[in-house]
């Protein structure tokens, strides 16, 4: 059994945990990466498509080669990873340091930090969490698990699909398999609106004359052996299914791009609090968690829309732990009204600098020529006019919370003021 | 009953659509009917219930058709011929476990499955209760065997390596009227079961051990004998327990006709050659009535009734570390259903379940949303917490029941060298072993009346299973670990499975080398991502374990195609 210890200790190798690893050991932390699968990058690997980088590099790059630049500067600092390498648990001594216990090839490691970068990313909602009905056969994927057949195995998962959800990876998935030969048959969405982004409606359906079907949902499936059909139909407002309009439609594969959950088992172990509405820790303005010494950055905070965005937050998530020290917070919280589905951070640590602060957050339906107010104690103190909002599209802003004469009591709350005129 | 009662009742009841008449010692109904449930009804009503002469459904069903059989593809002459000294038809709890018990003599057994692995109807799908035998009516075949079953699941599931919990059971009521009967039936248990163990708990105790059950209970019922196994899991192991002391298992083995002379099965026709059985068991499940038919023994009959189970995540596994249901006394009449109840299983995830549902339909397995509600509207009278958000999947059985309630364990009553191990359903998974132990008896009993049978002497009980790398301390997993890299390296990250411990499940005495089997061996996929990240890698371990393209490997059956090839070569729907 093998130990070591660090000042931070990173797990997870995608964009994120490279993002915070680099930025630790640039703010003078020695730093370990953990990484469980064989290559680092994350789900990067399999991204094969192109539009990474455009805020970050100005250029538009595959998945690799986002990840690819992130893994030349780790290599370039000669920062220690270990990959194929599993967290098993960890705990915390007396002194405050974490134990970290892992298990790889060469054995069972424990691994001393005196701070923790969870960059564990995100798993994607499953058949059975959307309630879906029926047979049990083979040709029902998430849309990851067939993007990793596809592009890292070099297998076909389908020749004739239905595709339900409009999220993103789905709406990649549509695109991807279409040019492999494959008929997708049709993207449905039981939402009335869209999940994933405009560019990528464009660029993957309309494109490719792949039809996106609103308030549609898939609620039985056919098939005892490799799936037959499915059974669609159209729902309400409140998601539900209509009587009398299921439809059977024949296909062999049904591909789910029904939403992504951060991935927060390891956080929850050390007893990190949970925000309901980002399903990631609650966190400051230095993506540090509820429990000390604790920091989440990427896909497990929230999900991003861009990979632009979660190398920005790690970055952050790695200096601040870079410069930790177990010191006490005065924390205040900050809280989405009116029209926000979520902000992140939620919270604001006064002992802290908070003079460029990023934020992120997302409306709850889509919403135009609109206005955000940030108030603290009833005080304005920004406001920024939008022409356009839609959920799955990410806002972020960077805000100065220093000149604002914060103190214990106050109370930061975002709000959306809807326009009076609507526009057409 | 005699049959001019029974045909009495059933006129009061339906007017004369439906009659009874006694043949070959068992009652048939006759009749005409487009209602299922009406049919199930007119049986129930000739039926007594744990009675010893059985109700034939001879009604014909004139609503939509089930499906027949569903079988195999595959066709070969692979057991052409073969002479077994016995051919068990049937790889679930029963047949897996009568094989086993069977190898303690010299005997050439072979095991026969339609299905493409062990347990994969009832036996595998089912809430894994190991039962402690409250209910049962006495004289009863269940309550005959439950007791002693249940007091060998320690030393069975010991000797064959699966996890057994004796973790209780807690009967909630929710009304303080009830005690006094309740107290009576604790005390009438202990005298007329002799089991010393069932006690009443007051409700703050029953809180005080599980937090999270309904503070609305009164007083609960505690029956500590009461556990949980992992069920598909003890009937693989009974099996290879079974091979590894030289019996036969033949998976995608369907027997579709029999030729039978003089009383005696002469021949077993199957998909993969014809068999000469010298003794044949009937562990069909709820084919088993179809089975009796083809040997010409037909003298029960099986009503499917489907059953839903959903498995919440294990961070709900830590709400309550038993098996809890509610009871609120009421007159059911003939509702055969236990109402389900709520499991913490032995993999630490919680379930939900079943309900009872009738159907003609044997082999559907497919979920609906109404079931999941059934379940979820009463448990949550158990457990407030419960919330269909912790759901991670939901799985179908279908129990193979009398119209009687009990279990046929005899040698057939037309046709001598047949054993019927019939309508088995709960607590059938709790009785196994002592079944087990009974049926292989009475099958040596029969053999020896032709010739001698001899005890084996190399039986070898223990069986090993493949290790849980998870479950060890830091230096054991260590020590794997350098003794195998395989062990280390994790491949289903929500279960923490290791390549090394999936090639294991490869190695075994019985290799289903499927995404299913082994998801059912070794649980990658079983988790809270439910194979998403694992099933890519999974199906490529056992490809490169098997020397095929990645194309070639499948779920579960022949026909369950995972990818259709490589890239770059695929047809799309349209022209195909």
């Amino acid at each position: 059994m093998t130990t070591g210890s660090v000042d931070v200790l990173v797990v997870g190798g995608g964009p994120a945990g490279l993002a915070a690893a680099i930025s630790a050991h640039d703010n003078g932390a020695k730093v370990l990466l953990l990484e469980r699968e064989a290559r680092l990058g994350g789900i990067l690997k399999q991204c094969i498509h192109d539009g990474f980088g455009l805020l970050r590099f100005g250029e538009q790059l595959s998945g690799p080669e986002y990840a690819e630049r992130f893994e030349d500067e780790l290599h370039a600092r000669e920062i220690e990873y270990r990959t194929l390498t599993f967290v098993t648990g960890i705990g915390q001594n007396e002194d405050g340091a974490f134990a970290v216990h892992t298990v790889g090839r060469d054995g069972v490691s424990v691994l001393y930090a005196k701070a923790l970068v969870l960059a564990t990313g995100c798993r994607e909602r499953t058949a059975k969490q959307v309630f879906i009905h029926g047979t049990r056969p083979a040709g029902i994927f998430t849309a990851g698990t067939a993007q990793h057949f596809t592009n890292l195995l070099g297998q076909m998962p389908a020749k004739r699909c239905v595709i339900l959800g409009s999220g993103d990876i789905g709406l990649i998935m549509a695109r991807r398999l279409t040019l492999e030969g494959a008929k997708v048959l049709g993207v449905y969405e039981a939402k009335a609106t869209p999940s994933g982004l405009t560019r990528n409606l464009h660029q993957c359906l309309h494109d490719y004359d792949i039809p996106l079907h609103l308030s549609h949902t898939v609620t039985r499936v056919f098939g005892s052996d490799r799936l037959e059909a499915v059974e669609i139909s159209k729902v309400d407002e409140t998601m539900s299914p209509i009587p009398g309009t299921a439809q059977r439609v024949d296909c062999d594969a049904l591909i789910l791009s029904v939403g992504l959950i951060p991935e927060n088992e390891l956080a929850e172990a050390l007893g990190v609090q949970l925000d309901g509405r980002t399903r990631g820790p609650v966190c400051d303005g230095q993506c540090m968690t509820s429990v000390d010494g604790v920091f989440s950055c990427g896909n497990a905070l929230h999900v991003n829309d861009l990979v632009d965005y979660v190398s920005k937050n790690a970055q952050q998530a790695g200096k601040a732990a870079a410069y930790y020290q177990a010191k006490p917070r005065r924390l205040i919280q900050m809280t989405p009204a009116d029209g926000l589905l979520y902000v992140v951070p939620q919270r604001l640590n006064l002992n802290e600098s908070n003079r460029a602060t990023d934020l992120y957050f997302r409306v709850r339906e889509d919403e135009n020529n609109c206005v955000l107010h940030i108030e603290a104690d009833g005080k304005e103190i920004f406001k920024k006019r939008y022409a356009f909002l839609r959920p799955p599209e990410m806002e972020n802003l960077t805000i100065d919370f220093d000149s604002c004469g914060l103190n214990e009591t106050s109370r930061v709350v975002l709000r959306l003021e809807k326009s009076a005129k609507e526009t057409v | 009953m005699n049959t001019a009662a029974i045909n009495k009742k059933l006129q009061k009841a339906f007017g004369g659509r439906f009659s009874a008449v006694e043949e070959n010692g068992a009652v048939f109904v006759r009749g005409k009917s487009d209602d299922w449930n009406e049919i199930i009804a007119a049986c129930q009503t000739a039926a007594e219930k744990y009675g010893a002469t059985h109700v034939v459904n001879d009604i014909v069903y004139t609503g939509a058709q089930p499906l027949p059989m569903r079988l195999p593809s595959l066709r070969d002459d692979a057991l052409n011929g073969r002479a077994p000294d016995v051919l068990i038809i049937g790889g679930g709890i029963s047949g897996a476990s009568i094989a086993r018990e069977l190898m303690k003599w010299k005997l050439d057994v072979l095991l026969v499955d339609k299905e493409a692995d062990l347990a994969l109807q009832a036996s595998g799908r089912n809430d894994g209760e190991v039962h402690p035998g409250i209910d049962l009516g006495k004289g009863s075949l269940k309550h005959k065997y439950i007791r002693r079953a249940n007091r060998m699941y320690a030393d069975v599931c010991q000797t064959l390596d699966v996890p057994f919990h004796r973790v209780g059971q807690y009967v909630l009521f929710r009304s303080a009227l009830l005690r006094p009967v309740i107290g009576l039936y604790a005390l009438w248990r202990r005298l007329h079961d002799g089991i010393e163990d069932t006690k009443l708990l007051s409700g703050k105790e029953l809180l005080r051990r599980e937090p999270r059950l309904s503070p609305d209970t009164k007083f609960a019922l505690w029956n500590p004998s009461a556990g949980c196994v992992c069920p598909y899991g003890l009937t693989i192991a009974y099996a290879e327990n079974a091979v590894q002391n030289g019996a036969a298992v033949s998976l995608n083995t369907a027997v579709l006709s029999m030729e039978v002379r003089g009383h005696r099965i002469v021949s077993v026709n199957t998909n993969r050659g014809t068999l000469y059985p010298k003794l044949v068991i009937n562990a069909a499940g709820v084919f088993a009535e179809d089975v009796a038919a083809m040997a010409d023994d037909r003298f029960y009959s099986i009503h499917p009734r489907r059953g839903t189970n959903s498995i919440l995540d294990q961070k709900a596994g830590a709400y309550m570390h038993s098996i809890a249901s509610v009871k609120d006394l009421h007159i059911h009449g003939k509702n055969h259903s236990k109402g389900g109840g709520i499991l913490h299983t032995v993999h630490d995830n919680l379930l939900i379940g079943p309900d009872a549902v009738e159907t003609p339909e044997k082999e559907n397995t497919e979920t609906r949303p109404e079931s999941i509600k059934t379940v979820f509207d009463k448990q949550t009278q158990t457990m407030p917490a419960l919330s269909q958000r912790d759901i991670i999947t939901y799985f179908t059985g279908v129990r193979a029941p009398t119209f009687e309630e009990d279990f046929i364990l005899e040698p057939g009553r037309n046709t001598k060298n047949l054993i019927h191990v019939a309508g088995i359903q709960s607590p059938g998974l709790t009785t196994a072993p002592a079944v087990a132990v009974d049926m292989a008896a009475l099958a040596v009993e029969l053999l020896k009346k032709e010739r001698p049978v001899e005890v084996n002497p190399a039986f070898d009980p223990v069986r090993k299973g493949v290790p849980v790398l998870r479950e060890l301390d830091d230096a054991a997993r260590e020590d794997m670990i350098c003794k195998n890299p395989d062990y280390g390296e994790i491949v289903c990250r929500c279960e923490e499975i290791s390549k090394g411990e999936i090639l294991d499940a490869l190695r075994a005495p019985i290799c289903v080398p499927t995404l299913d089997g082994i998801k059912k061996r070794v649980r990658p996929g079983m988790g809270r991502c439910q194979g998403g990240f694992c099933s890519p890698l999974v199906t490529k371990i056992i490809a490169e374990f098997l020397g095929v393209p990645l194309a070639d490997v499948r779920k579960s059956s022949a026909e369950s195609v995972i990818t259709f090839g490589e890239t770059k070569n695929c047809k799309g729907g349209d022209e195909a």
